[in-house]
């Protein structure tokens, strides 16, 4: 995966860089907003990450002037701000997603990773599949292994979350916001509570598992 | 020193507002009450002329048909017995050669009598007998050239001949219209000058009154910015525009000053309860350098100081939100917000928790509610009550429950969160618990930042409600007050 991130201080800029390749991604800098839009501009990137202060042209505006033209590669702000509204003008300057400093690399990754599928989205598809577990979206029904499961409202999103994201990582943030719309840090770990619960509903007398736990990020739909 | 200050003492005044209005305003004035009182003289003194040319006109005609009927010996005598009566107008008959033959005049400009019809300008002229007047008066020892000429009037006059080539003139003299331009004159200088006494008065009052307030403004401010922040401008109680201006400067600094108090606030917290995170951070980094160099090792302390670091960056969170909502930063506007709906999301979100705990949560949401607000911070702010309540409902003597309802009363919509833990029985404690970082010493075992209900309480305050602590009988009952939303 190919990834942009415009961001003017240097030492984040190069742990990113670090921390994305060994991830296995190919990453280019660019230390200001003219530069980061020139770069930007040739649209051959998968996800670019764009800092929202940045010196001679700030982030909204260069993301709003991409959008202007056309370019729809997927692009997530960083902020040192971080508040509901910000996360609010940050999207509707055209940002895809948005993620405030500090941040855990584990987040960002995981965000990124979701943000470069988008483009190739599940969306349409009305059937989720994986291994033998099967969700239908029209129905809402669930089977595994041609078994009937049956699940809460919230449940049933939870795993349609989990299975559009299937093989991805996802945080317990991206899940909170995504399932609950809600973008807080709860004190307690309500989303490990509510993951468990799924957890037992499609792996209990079944032989494998399938919803795994990734430690210190979140979690991944995986058959096999 | 001061007598630099004395002397720039004026230039001071003449550079206030007040000041320059008063001069241009006596400008204007002075400008258009001349140009009317010119136009009006002018006025007049062409109507008082035309005037005058209408009796000359008037007197000729009687004067010709006198001539016609009679010839030049009734002329003459109907000229002198006008020319003797008080006030009476110019008359003259002179041979062709102009010399004066008869008449009231004695002596004339010369050149008048050589073209017929109007005289063009007033011209000057000597009465007959005024200047022998003179010259007895005159006999005294001063010198007759100066007498003669002042008493040289000016006048208009129409010039006729005779058929027999005599020239007869009948003039007006202008004394009229030149008295009255006179007075106009001098009203008009009268005028000016009480304009200008006015306007001086109205500037060194007026100006110096501003000056006054203005520089006890700038005096107070000069202490503000020396670093008094609690300094007030002065009001004056008058009401006017400059009490308007200290009042909401006034308002500005009180502002200022609770920001900063609040910053100050913040800061001294974030050092004091960050210090102890951070140095247990350090010490188990520092512990697993010194411990067994295997690999497992590492790998736990590594993650142990990822989940503190975890824990800051939430606290930090934390705050940086507490501050913001506390400044009043906001430019999303606020919205719809069903509370019903919210109670239900949050009871559901948390329900799993709950259970897990063994603690009955339950939602009473059956009043519909909508109030003005933000729901992200409202079910941030439900969030972090209901959090709490679980938690310390644990020790509830009979069966732990957490119980959210909704009631609307004093035009409030109150959303209360209440268990039947050990609650916060002394008071002192209840007023605290909302303060940022207080833990109070029972709850030190339970994880947390400290922050959760003084979040709760930041996001009612925004939100223009309160955050209530009632004792309940047993446990403890959070309550959060919203206004009721306009026309709902």
């Amino acid at each position: 995966m190919k990834i942009l991130v415009i961001e003017d201080d240097r030492e984040a800029a190069e742990y990113l860089e670090r921390a994305f390749a060994e991830a296995g991604h190919n990453v280019h800098v660019a230390g200001d907003g003219e530069t980061g839009f020139a770069l930007a501009d040739s649209g051959e990137y998968d996800v670019m990450i764009v800092d929202r202060m940045l010196p001679r042209r700030d982030g909204l505006s260069l993301i709003a002037a991409l959008r202007s033209r056309g370019n729809s590669t997927p692009v997530l702000i960083l902020s040192a701000l971080g508040e509901v509204d910000d996360r609010v003008t940050g999207l509707r300057a055209g940002g895809d997603d948005y993620l405030t400093k500090p941040y855990a690399f584990s987040e960002l990754l995981a965000r990124v990773e979701v943000l470069s599928r988008r483009a190739s989205s599940r969306e349409a598809e009305t059937v989720y599949r994986a291994g033998d577990l099967e969700l239908d979206r029209l129905s809402h029904t669930v089977r595994r292994a041609g078994r009937d499961i049956t699940l809460q409202p919230r449940e049933f999103r939870l795993l349609e979350y989990l299975m559009r994201h299937a093989g991805q990582v996802v945080t317990r943030t991206m899940l909170l916001e995504n399932v609950w719309d809600y973008h807080f840090d709860p004190q307690t770990n309500v989303i490990d509570v509510h993951v468990s619960r799924l957890r037992g509903k499609i792996e209990k007398s079944f032989d494998s598992p399938i919803l795994h736990t990734i430690r210190g990020a979140g979690y991944m739909l995986k058959a096999g | 020193m001061t007598d630099v200050r004395n002397a720039l003492r004026l230039p001071a005044i003449m550079r206030t507002t007040a000041a320059r209005l008063s001069a241009l305003y006596f400008i204007l004035f002075a400008l258009c009450a001349t140009l009317l009182v010119f136009y009006m003289t002018s006025l007049s003194a062409r109507m008082l002329t035309a005037q005058s040319q209408e009796t000359i006109d008037e007197e000729v005609q009687g004067l010709d048909r006198a001539y016609r009927q009679g010839g030049l010996p009734v002329l003459v005598r109907m000229m002198e017995n006008r020319s003797r009566q008080p006030g009476a107008n110019l008359y003259l008959i002179a041979d062709p050669n102009g010399r004066i033959l008869t008449g009231n005049v004695e002596s004339l400009q010369p050149g008048v009598l050589e073209t017929i019809g109007w005289t063009e300008t007033p011209f000057s002229y000597q009465r007959y007998g005024e200047s022998a007047e003179r010259r007895n008066r005159g006999d005294s020892g001063s010198e007759q050239a100066p007498a003669v000429s002042e008493t040289r009037h000016a006048a208009i006059a129409l010039v006729s001949r005779l058929p027999n080539q005599m020239i007869v003139l009948v003039g007006r003299d202008l004394g009229e219209p030149e008295r009255f331009r006179a007075v106009v004159r001098r009203a008009l200088m009268f005028a000016l000058g009480m304009m200008a006494i006015g306007g001086l008065l109205i500037w060194y009052f007026v100006g110096r009154r501003a000056l006054k307030r203005i520089d006890s403004v700038s005096e107070a401010s000069r202490r503000i910015m020396g670093g008094d922040l609690s300094g007030r401008l002065p009001i004056t109680g008058a009401g006017d525009e400059f009490d308007r201006l200290s009042e909401n400067l006034n308002t500005m600094l009180t502002r200022i000053a609770g920001l900063n108090d609040g910053l100050k606030q913040v800061s001294d917290n974030i050092a004091h309860d960050l210090k102890t995170p951070l140095t247990r951070l350090r010490n188990r980094a520092e512990a697993a350098l010194a411990g067994d160099p295997a690999e497992a090792g590492y790998r736990e302390a590594l993650e142990a100081t990822i989940a503190e670091s975890d824990r800051l960056i939430k606290t930090f969170n934390a705050i940086l939100m507490i501050s913001r909502l506390e400044a009043g930063y906001s430019t999303e506007p606020l919205v719809k917000v069903d509370l019903a709906a919210t109670i239900r999301d949050v009871v559901e979100l948390y329900e799993p928790v709950a259970e897990e705990r063994d603690v009955v949560l339950e939602a009473d949401e059956t009043a519909a509610a909508v109030i003005d607000g933000n729901r992200e911070l409202i079910g941030q702010a439900l969030s972090n009550i209901v959090d709490n309540a679980i938690k310390y409902s644990e020790d509830a003597s009979g069966k732990p429950t957490v119980r959210v309802s909704i009631e609307k009363a004093d035009g409030e919509v109150r959303v209360s969160v209440s268990d039947n833990g050990p609650g916060i029985p002394d008071e002192e404690d209840r007023q605290r618990a909302t303060e940022r970082f207080v833990r109070l010493e029972k709850s030190r075992s339970q994880p947390g930042s400290g922050l959760g209900l003084s979040l709760a309480k930041a996001i009612m305050k925004f939100h223009g409600g309160r955050l209530d602590l009632v004792p309940g009988s047993p446990g403890l009952a959070v309550v959060m007050a919203f206004p009721q939303a306009k026309g709902g």
